[in-house]
């Protein structure tokens, strides 16, 4: 539950991460202490001038993705070339916030630049939208040709059987013999 | 519901439907298609069929004479578009990893801004052939919405995949989700529109060809 489900009554910020950028936290009350004035949010409430782009958008590995060049496993030579996360799950495209702009630790690094990928820790349903590890592209849980496919498809084959039939049925009845005087006319 | 929800939706829920009513879908038709719409021909064959399935399927992948002349653009914009397609579904990056976790087969990949530009030559293609569709009054007048929906379901999944590794119009998390809908979409109908053509085109002109050499008219 969010907290903005709870508290109607007062403006939320969400600083959204696990754990949230300790810049961030002090940069929104340093915007507050300034100029008076909460800063411009997002529809998810969090602060456009932090989450307004999303990691991928700011990852210094993007010429890569942009490339087509993919690290396969975390210590292919892909990997060790600093080739793009995305085939090993990286959610920088999904993810907004400022990791690869502001980093961690004063500066040192962010999770992508030490070789794993984005875990989209700032979205809403953090982490429950499939793995960390399976690629955007991948099916974000195992695959189940569930019985409503079978359902439909067996209505569909009977649909398209019984139209056929009809078909058939009508273009039988339909159906003219032409006579020797018929081909003389 | 938010981009999120529903690109997992998308990524879960949705792909397992879609998947299983094109497979099963698929098998169906294929099934319907060459066991249950054939009587046995009882008839001697008034000619060895030798290879004329073959040469049919030869045959027609090619203009007839005079043809060509015709209609220039049937046939250049009809084989860049397929083969784009082609490369755009088959070569992508993105794409490879999908069909490698679903079936265990993978391949290299072509770099991004190749697949890039084939998607822009494509809906280029695509849009030129509808133009000329609506266009030439005999192909206006075959046309019925069946085949604007096949182009239409064709059309969808390159566009918003093109807008989606570019960046554009909505989102990623949105327009990444819209293609992977789109995608479905057209997996859904493959098996029950003209776009079945995937799987019978080559079987449907080499029983033309043999057809017609048991007929006596071997090519």
């Amino acid at each position: 539950m969010a907290v903005s489900d709870i508290i109607k009554d007062k403006p939320i910020i969400n600083i959204s991460g696990c754990p949230p950028i300790p810049v961030v936290i002090t940069g929104v009350l340093a915007h507050y202490l300034t100029f008076g004035a909460l800063p411009e949010l997002d529809d998810l409430g969090r602060p456009k001038s932090f989450y307004g782009e999303t990691i991928h958008d700011r990852c210094y590995r993007r010429p890569f993705y942009d490339q087509g060049k993919f690290a396969k496993t975390f210590d292919d030579e892909g990997a060790r070339n600093g080739w793009c996360l995305f085939e090993l799950g990286c959610k920088g495209p999904t993810t907004h916030n400022a990791c690869a702009t502001t980093k961690w630790n004063g500066g040192t690094s962010f999770p992508i630049e030490s070789g794993h990928g984005c875990l989209g820790c700032s979205e809403p349903h953090f982490w429950d939208a499939g793995s960390f590890y399976s690629a955007l592209s991948m099916p974000a849980s195992p695959l189940k040709l569930g019985a409503d496919a079978a359902v439909t498809d067996i209505a569909a084959g009977i649909a398209v059987s019984i139209a056929n039939r009809v078909k058939k049925g009508a273009a039988k009845s339909a159906h003219e013999k032409a006579t020797i005087a018929d081909l003389e006319k | 519901m938010n981009a999120d929800l529903f690109l997992t939706w998308v990524r879960s829920t949705g792909l397992s439907i879609a998947t299983g009513i094109f497979v099963l879908g698929t098998l169906w038709r294929l099934f319907e298609i060459y066991s249950l719409g054939r009587k046995k021909d009882m008839a001697v064959p008034r000619h060895r069929t030798g290879a004329s399935g073959l040469h049919t399927m030869l045959r027609r992948s090619v203009p007839p004479p005079g043809m060509f002349k015709r209609s220039p653009t049937s046939y250049v914009a009809g084989y860049v578009f397929h083969i784009g397609l082609f490369v755009i579904v088959f070569l992508f990056a993105q794409h490879i990893k999908l069909i490698q976790e679903l079936t265990g087969l993978s391949w290299p990949n072509l770099p991004a801004q190749f697949i890039d530009a084939t998607a822009v030559v494509t809906l280029a293609i695509m849009l030129l052939v509808l133009v000329e569709r609506i266009n030439k009054p005999v192909k206006r007048f075959l046309s019925t919405f069946k085949d604007y929906t096949a182009w239409t379901l064709t059309f969808l999944p390159v566009l918003t995949g093109l807008l989606a590794t570019k960046h554009l119009l909505f989102s990623y998390t949105w327009m990444l989700a819209l293609h992977i809908l789109s995608a479905e979409l057209l997996l859904i109908f493959i098996p029950f529109t003209k776009l079945i053509h995937v799987f019978t085109l080559w079987g449907s002109r080499w029983y033309n060809g043999d057809v017609n050499g048991k007929k006596g008219v071997p090519v």
